[in-house]
């Protein structure tokens, strides 16, 4: 009973880290149509700043804040003087990602070396809440509820909101929202900017459980990767989903099949390509 | 005159061990399998128009599949070759079959993950590969009784396979095939207006660009003797789409020289530094900013250009 308990809350809290990374690359790429392969960079980056902020203030979520603002900085720099000048080039926007990941990840084994950095979650957090029998660890729980208002958030932002209507409407058909007068310039470096910070942020807040190391990148990206494809590009509620599904099949395959927990990631993948191609939640691409 | 520089070339190639010292030779060894597997790449990227950052994957799986097949069941390497490229070849019409069913980003997207979730079992399935550690206490085959151990020896050997399959390639992209599939890759509803099987070329040459990485892997594992997950790491794809982009996607030597130039940047840098990521990465930003055609196109407009005056 408290295996499957214990799977279930990682499970969940690996899906809300999962969501914070994967909403992102699925609006960048449903907006600019590009596959930020840098996606699992930022998450590490934010982790390793994380790590660095906490040495000084042992404050977690202060360090997220900081660690989400500069990661996010870093996107928005990154987005309007390298990827800005490839507009157009959709090859050449996903191999400068690509080789900037490379030298990102180079830079944090420079700059923190080697070993595993682990981050501690606040002292308050760290006690198990205890049920009857049952000892939950608290801090999964934080982490959650952090996904959860963090997709509210944004689903109201993109739901609600004149900037979340331009959103769409660029996501839809970007020809048409420019004609009709939307800056959509100005929202790709928004966009950009939002996933930034956010998988900058989940990865301070992933610091806790999975700590920064050198191949942190190359552990989530494909995960996310994985997500989108699962729940369909350009959609939160997919990435939402997904995110979970991916989770629950990831933690329980590691758990009780640790060999294989990677080809368990096939299957999903094949049955969403056979008979759903364009995800879960994904539209018809015009 | 054509045939003069070729002539020299040939010589030069066949020559080179008797010029060049053990440590020349086995880099161009090295060379040749590299450029194998560009070439084999190149197929996908610049003659099919489909971006694939997994190519590793064949290489890694041809050299895993030979290995553990020599080491746990003791079977020689007229079984294991064939085994071995045989299996790799199955996967990669298994996974053509799933890539296939996105164009563009999204095949990128599904290649990168379904390479990743290899190069993860490849860590994971200690029982299998050995994790980590990697599989060691291979052998070198010896076809036609020549042991291939000496690096004279082995490079005459990477020479032919690479020369064969360089010249089937070379056929693959310019029979009537390849030009449909060329044609695809620019104009894919006009191809499928005109009754062409889009998805069944595609399909066809994502196997077949399979099967030659999995020839360049056998290549790969028989000259380290070893093979190791880093193998099947999304950088050992990126190497290999890096060498044919900044050769020359879509030419027949730009691969070739693009993999020589990764290989030598790789060999020299990484003797005095250990930054070889961080090098692949800035050459690659580099290359796609400054010199997105690549050098064979663009030397070769250079050389027409000065031609002419």
């Amino acid at each position: 009973m408290q295996f499957w308990i214990i799977q279930t809350l990682n499970s969940l809290a690996l899906g809300g880290l999962l969501f914070l990374l994967a909403a992102g690359f699925s609006l960048i790429f449903g907006l600019m149509r590009i596959a930020n392969l840098t996606h699992g960079s930022l998450f590490m980056l934010g982790a390793y700043l994380g790590a660095t902020v906490l040495r000084l203030v042992p404050n977690l979520w202060l360090a997220a804040l900081l660690g989400g603002l500069a990661v996010a900085l870093f996107g928005v720099l990154f987005e309007r003087l390298i990827l800005r000048p490839l507009t157009g080039n959709a090859l050449g926007q996903v191999l400068v990602t690509l080789g900037v990941s490379f030298i990102v990840a180079d830079l944090c084994l420079v700059i923190w070396g080697g070993d595993p950095i682990p981050l501690a979650a606040p002292a308050y957090l760290q006690r198990p809440l205890v049920l009857g029998s049952i000892a939950f660890p608290a801090y999964r729980l934080v982490v959650l509820g952090i996904a959860v208002v963090t997709a509210i958030v944004l689903h109201l932002l993109m739901d609600r909101t004149r900037l979340g209507a331009m959103i769409r409407a660029g996501v839809d058909d970007m020809a048409m929202a420019r004609a009709v007068g939307i800056p959509v310039s100005r929202l790709f470096s928004f966009v950009f900017l939002l996933g930034a910070a956010l998988a900058g942020a989940g990865g301070v807040i992933g610091g806790p459980i999975m700590s920064a190391y050198p191949g942190l990148d190359a552990d989530m990206l494909p995960l996310a990767l994985i997500v989108v494809i699962l729940g369909g590009v350009g959609s939160l509620l997919g990435a939402f989903v997904g995110s979970f599904i991916i989770a629950f099949i990831y933690t329980f395959g590691a758990a009780l099949l640790p060999d294989l927990a990677y080809v368990i990631l096939f299957l999903p993948m094949i049955a969403v390509i056979a008979f759903r191609p364009r995800g879960l939640f994904g539209r018809q691409s015009t | 005159m054509k045939w003069l520089v070729r002539i020299l070339f040939g010589l030069v190639l066949v020559g080179f061990p008797m010029l060049g010292g053990d440590f020349y030779v086995n880099l161009a060894s090295q060379i040749f399998i590299a450029a194998l597997f560009a070439a084999s790449l190149n197929l996908l990227v610049g003659y099919g128009g489909l971006v694939s950052l997994g190519h590793a994957a064949w290489v890694g799986l041809a050299a895993y599949t030979s290995a553990w097949l020599y080491l746990r069941l003791g079977l020689g390497h007229s079984v294991t070759a064939p085994a071995a490229l045989l299996l790799t070849t199955l996967m990669a019409a298994l996974f053509g079959w799933i890539a296939m069913h996105a164009s563009g980003l999204g095949f990128l997207m599904i290649t990168l993950a379904l390479a990743q979730v290899l190069w993860g079992t490849a860590y994971r399935w200690s029982a299998v590969t050995n994790g980590d550690n990697g599989l060691s206490g291979l052998t070198r085959p010896a076809p036609f009784g020549i042991a291939l151990d000496k690096p004279a020896a082995f490079y005459y050997f990477a020479l032919a396979v690479t020369i064969l399959a360089l010249w089937m390639i070379a056929r693959f992209a310019g029979s009537p095939f390849g030009a449909a599939l060329r044609g695809m890759r620019d104009e894919p509803r006009r191809m499928a207006a005109l009754g062409h099987n889009v998805w069944l070329v595609r399909w066809i040459t994502f196997v077949y660009s399979g099967f030659w990485g999995a020839v360049a892997g056998l290549l790969f594992v028989y000259y380290h003797k070893y093979i190791h997950p880093s193998t099947l790491s999304l950088t050992a794809s990126a190497e290999a789409l890096l060498g044919v982009i900044a050769g020359g996607a879509g030419t027949l030597a730009g691969p070739i020289v693009g993999a020589a130039i990764v290989m030598l940047l790789k060999n020299y840098v990484s003797a005095y530094l250990e930054r070889w990521n961080m090098l692949l990465g800035i050459v690659f930003v580099l290359i796609v900013i400054f010199m997105p055609e690549g050098v064979v196109p663009g030397v070769r407009r250079w050389w027409t250009r000065w031609r002419r005056q």
